[in-house]
């Protein structure tokens, strides 16, 4: 038992007479309305009191940092050791106008970096392609060869700083790049750390950047966690993410449930078709989680997570190390808590969901800017967003105790309630064959496409309310200012591109494609081919095309 | 006439507007289809039916390529159910054949059922008429999977493929009775999933104790694996392609092709008389309000449904003498 | 006769797949009571140009998250202005910063919908400014 005796049965006493007095008080003064739920309409009680964790067990369901379940964070010395990595997501236009941004960021006191590409790169297309005319630059820098990459990470201390790569079906071609860069810099890759998102599962879930079948996705991604796990080991080869199933509609339980679940497939996965122990790379595997706007729901989202998964680790796979047992992640506030109307308004937001996220022990933060539901952020929104981080970090002391919330009646009974919900879809899942046969029978997708709709439909009839949307509306409309994307930058990068062409060894380039081609049918890891291709300025559409001819290319099915 | 002309040349835009025209139950569009109608009987109609979330659409869309592969002209009618709340319908499968969207040899036609309880909508068996007239060597139809409609695609198709999927709670004895009399060709799709053996095993039992094929066509079972796998994938397509085409051809040796025209043709001929004879009386006895008083005298009891009808028939019909 | 339904199109043009509001969409429409063609993402304007003609679609509804808007909406409405399509309306949404409405308000579209609206205003705006183009 949790409370000894006398504290419940007190509890008890004093809970009757609290239970009588609120019905005559809600007789007198009924409540301002009957639903009190959280953004994921989640039932929350009016209190909580000790009854509603009497049956935690205290080393099994809390315990310490740094000791199994790891609810309580996995670093013994908290944030006072190094606060959670400030990583703010930025790219835009060309190369160079991203590094300017990074170098300005690092100044202002960002501690890591973190690359946002154009939708061209994203998908795997060269900026010629006829596909990717009019997105050169416009939600992310524009990558095509090894050249662009080298003035992305002109001045970049590669070997002292790390770097997230937020990439998908390309991630291959990219990580490839930052390796290459690396050997160019004269830095050994036993030296580079960073992070490349490589997340296919929730491509098919959510977010849609598609381009192989399910099968072949899922063999890319452990071969980069083979290759990382014996030549790059301070690298997290998949940043297991859900940011994107909530941005695309889910509840947080779903977010939770269908992260984790994505990353039991993948832990299966290398373990099934690579032979590798779990402990050799559970360690490195990382995660990316949403911050939305219900403060509580999010922290104890967060904890449970580590919970689930040092529980699936430890007892589902066996595996050895408490490493192995560690939940990272990253955290970005959520984009589309955000609202068009009254901008300003989003600094409030973006700031009390960091809290969040730091109460629920991040490693990294990105804070969304105030004028994202526009377009990229300005150099003047994305400091402010930078700072709230800061200030969290200096000034709010939260970071002067480790999970300080642990122990709350509420906080701990709200855990347990998502645990428990989220372990109901993991199994689910588990029944229908995986998380593969779940994407490929529609089952996450609508889950998704009906809590959007549901969620919409709560905030046209006022049964959610957004500040400024549908409730204090003013009629004059807040101008901001908003960052243009030069249309030029295509034409620009894609002289850049065939003057590459031009340049390089053609014979070695298409040799070196073919080699991949090869490795693709052999069933080998591609990573050194594809170092040895983007060395030879082979672009990140011809290395997508190899991936296309040998593995076909995925339609989505749509699932509305 | 001019939309006749304009239909019988390829006009995508004439027949999609005819099409909705004829959904929309305008009155010149039936004189249309006056024009049209001897111009029809050359395209090869298949149906594609089975439950929803068995893939019938990308399905459609893969045998699209093979036909065009071929050098044959397909159109295809896409059918989705009309939400009975609200009359709206999201046409949503479409999206599965969209790489078809820029070929001139194909034309991809959603529809949705506007509530048509009891089989497919006229407007579908008008829109098959329009396809065909427009020279398509092949009109696909797609049904919703659900209800009448999946059997009352036998009405309009020379052939009907009969798409199942394992895990779907496709077991045979879920089935509704129906489905299966009317398969001339059956699908399995995702062969390679877990209980596409039992699947198979069960459709063959079944077949088993049929004594006899219309036409001694035993409707042949085809497994698709998986649709990345290519070299397996295309194999199934062409099985299914071909199988398609040797129905059709059986249909012509046996010569029960007329059969299935004929059938067709009843089934238009019930329809068109009983719009040319009921639709008028009833629109009459509504205008005039007897419709109300004979159902306030039906809820009062004072009398039946059917001595009402009677009496109603006795003004239109000369009765033979007692 | 029935009046005559109104037959829209969802589409997402360009490389972006962030389909959360397209959906949404969709489902908001066929619960307004319209005839709803959703074309997925991942769309080239040649492609929902060449289905907005063979669906006799009455207006396209466009959705860029991307950024992409400026190049990808008029070139929709150039492609389906170039198949025939010249009663066919257009109206966009996304993330589309106000200074580009101008351009695209003259590139021919009918009218732009930022986050925050309702659903229930979207349909109202409909109701009142798109007529099916087909005649009693």
């Amino acid at each position: 038992m949790y409370f000894s005796k006398e504290v419940l049965d007190s509890s008890s006493r004093m809970r009757q007479r609290w239970e009588d007095e609120v019905k005559k008080a809600v007789a007198k003064w009924p409540d301002q309305k009957e639903d009190w739920t959280t953004v994921s309409s989640l039932d929350i009680k009016r209190l909580y009191t000790p009854e509603d964790i009497k049956d935690l067990k205290f080393d099994e369901d809390i315990g310490y940092p740094g000791q199994y379940p790891f609810i309580r964070g996995n670093q013994v010395t908290g944030y006072r050791g190094k606060f959670w990595t400030f990583r703010m997501f930025s790219g835009f236009g060309s190369a160079y106008d991203t590094n300017q941004r990074w170098h300005q960021l690092l100044k202002a006191g960002q501690t890591g970096l973190s690359t946002a590409f154009d939708f061209p790169t994203l998908m795997g297309y060269d900026t010629d392609d006829p596909k990717a005319r009019g997105e050169c630059g416009k939600c992310g820098v524009a990558i095509d060869t090894l050249e662009d990459f080298m003035v992305l990470v002109d001045g970049v201390p590669m070997d002292k700083i790390t770097t997230s790569m937020t990439i998908n079906p390309p991630a291959t071609a990219l990580w490839a790049m930052y390796c290459a860069a690396a050997e160019i810099k004269g830095i050994p890759l036993t030296k580079i750390g960073g992070t490349i998102q490589n997340d296919m599962l929730k491509e098919f879930i959510a977010q849609k950047t598609l381009m192989c079948p399910p099968e072949p996705s899922v063999k890319l991604i452990s071969d980069t966690v083979e290759f990382g796990t014996k030549f790059v080991p301070r690298w997290n080869t998949i940043s297991i993410s859900g940011y994107h199933i909530r941005e695309a509609g889910s509840t947080a339980v779903q977010e939770l449930a269908f992260t984790l679940r994505d990353g039991m497939e993948y832990v299966e996965d290398v373990l099934k078709r690579k032979g590798l122990d779990v402990d050799t790379f559970a360690p490195r595997l990382s995660f990316f989680f949403n911050s939305h706007i219900d403060f509580f729901e999010e922290i104890a989202k967060l904890r449970a997570a580590r919970r689930i998964w040092a529980k699936a680790m430890r007892d589902r796979y066996k595996a050895k190390d408490e490493r192995s047992w560690w939940m990272r992640f990253h955290t970005q506030t959520a984009g589309c808590s955000l609202t068009a109307q009254q901008p300003y308004n989003n600094v409030v937001r973006t700031a009390t969901e960091a809290l969040a996220a730091v109460l629920g022990g991040t490693q990294s933060l990105h804070t969304n800017s105030l004028d994202e539901v526009w377009c990229l952020p300005t150099d003047h929104a994305v400091e402010i967003a930078l700072r709230t981080q800061q200030i969290i970090a200096e000034e709010t002391g939260v970071a002067n105790t480790i999970d300080p919330l642990a122990g709350s009646y509420f906080v701990e009974a709200l855990t347990n309630e998502m645990e428990q919900q989220a372990w109901d879809y993991i199994h689910k899942i588990d029944d229908m064959g995986g998380m593969v046969a779940a994407i490929d029978k529609g089952f996450p997708q609508m889950e998704l496409a009906d809590a959007a709709y549901k969620f919409q439909r709560q905030i046209d009839s006022n049964e959610k309310i957004m500040v400024g949307v549908n409730k204090y509306v003013t009629d004059d409309e807040q101008d901001i200012p908003l960052l243009d994307i030069d249309d030029a930058i295509e034409t620009q990068q894609i002289e850049r591109l065939n003057a590459v062409r031009r340049k390089r060894d053609d014979k070695a380039a298409k040799k070196s494609l073919n080699d991949l081609k090869n490795a693709c049918k052999k069933g080998e890891n591609v990573m050194p081919y594809c170092i040895e291709a983007v060395k030879n300025l082979c672009s990140v559409q011809e290395i997508c095309d190899v991936y296309r001819e040998v593995y076909g290319e995925f339609r989505d099915p749509a699932m509305y | 006439m001019e939309i006749t002309k304009k239909v019988r040349g390829g006009d995508v835009r004439a027949a999609t507007r005819l099409i909705r025209n004829l959904e929309d139950r305008i009155p010149h569009a039936k004189d249309t289809i006056k024009h049209i109608f001897s111009h029809t009987g050359k395209a090869h109609v298949i149906g594609f039916t089975g439950s929803p979330g068995a893939g019938k659409s990308t399905m459609i869309d893969s045998v699209v390529a093979e036909l065009r592969k071929r050098g044959k002209t397909v159109g295809v009618l896409l059918v989705d159910p009309t939400s009975p709340f609200t009359g709206g319908a999201i046409l949503g499968d479409r999206i599965r054949m969209q790489r078809h969207a820029l070929d001139p040899g194909v034309f991809v036609r959603s529809l949705a059922t506007r509530g048509a309880l009891g089989g497919l909508s006229k407007a579908v068996g008008d829109a098959i008429h329009v396809m065909d007239a427009m020279g398509k060597d092949y009109v696909i139809v797609e049904t919703v999977g659900t209800g009448q409609q999946e059997v009352d695609i036998i009405n309009h198709a020379h052939t009907v493929v009969v798409v199942l999927v394992p895990g779907m709670g496709d077991e045979i004895q879920a089935i509704k009775a129906g489905i299966l009399e009317i398969a001339d060709v059956f699908v399995i799709n995702k062969a390679d999933r877990d209980g596409a053996g039992k699947l198979y095993r069960e459709l063959v039992y079944m077949l088993s104790m049929v004594d006899e094929f219309p036409g001694g066509w035993k409707p042949p079972i085809i497994r698709a694996e998986n649709i990345f796998d290519a070299d397996s994938f295309q194999r199934s397509l062409d099985e299914l392609t071909n199988t398609i085409g040797q129905h059709y051809q059986n249909l012509i040796d046996k010569g029960l092709l007329g059969d299935r025209i004929r059938r067709k043709a009843v089934l238009e001929l019930n329809e068109a008389l009983l719009a040319a004879i009921l639709d008028p009386v009833l629109t009459k006895l509504v205008e005039s309000g007897e419709m109300k008083e004979m159902t306030e005298k039906l809820l009062k009891k004072e009398t039946d449904p059917y001595t009402l009808a009677e009496m109603i028939a006795s003004r239109y019909l000369v009765m033979p003498a007692e | 006769m029935a009046k005559r339904k109104l037959r829209i199109m969802v589409a997402k043009p360009g490389l972006d797949g962030h389909d959360r509001g397209a959906r949404v969409l969709a489902r908001c429409f066929r619960d307004a009571g319209y005839e709803t063609i959703y074309t997925g993402c991942h769309q080239t304007p040649e492609q929902i140009a060449a289905a907005a003609i063979q669906e006799d679609i009455d207006c396209v509804g466009l959705s860029c998250m991307s950024g992409a808007h400026k190049y990808l909406f008029p070139e929709c409405v150039r492609q389906i202005r170039a198949l025939g399509g010249d009663d066919i309306q257009i109206i966009g949404g996304g993330i589309i910063p106000k200074q580009d409405y101008q351009l695209l308000y003259d590139a021919g579209l009918k009218g732009i919908f930022t986050p925050g609206i309702t659903l229930d205003d979207i349909v109202a705006w409909i109701n009142e400014n798109i007529v099916p183009n087909v005649k009693e």
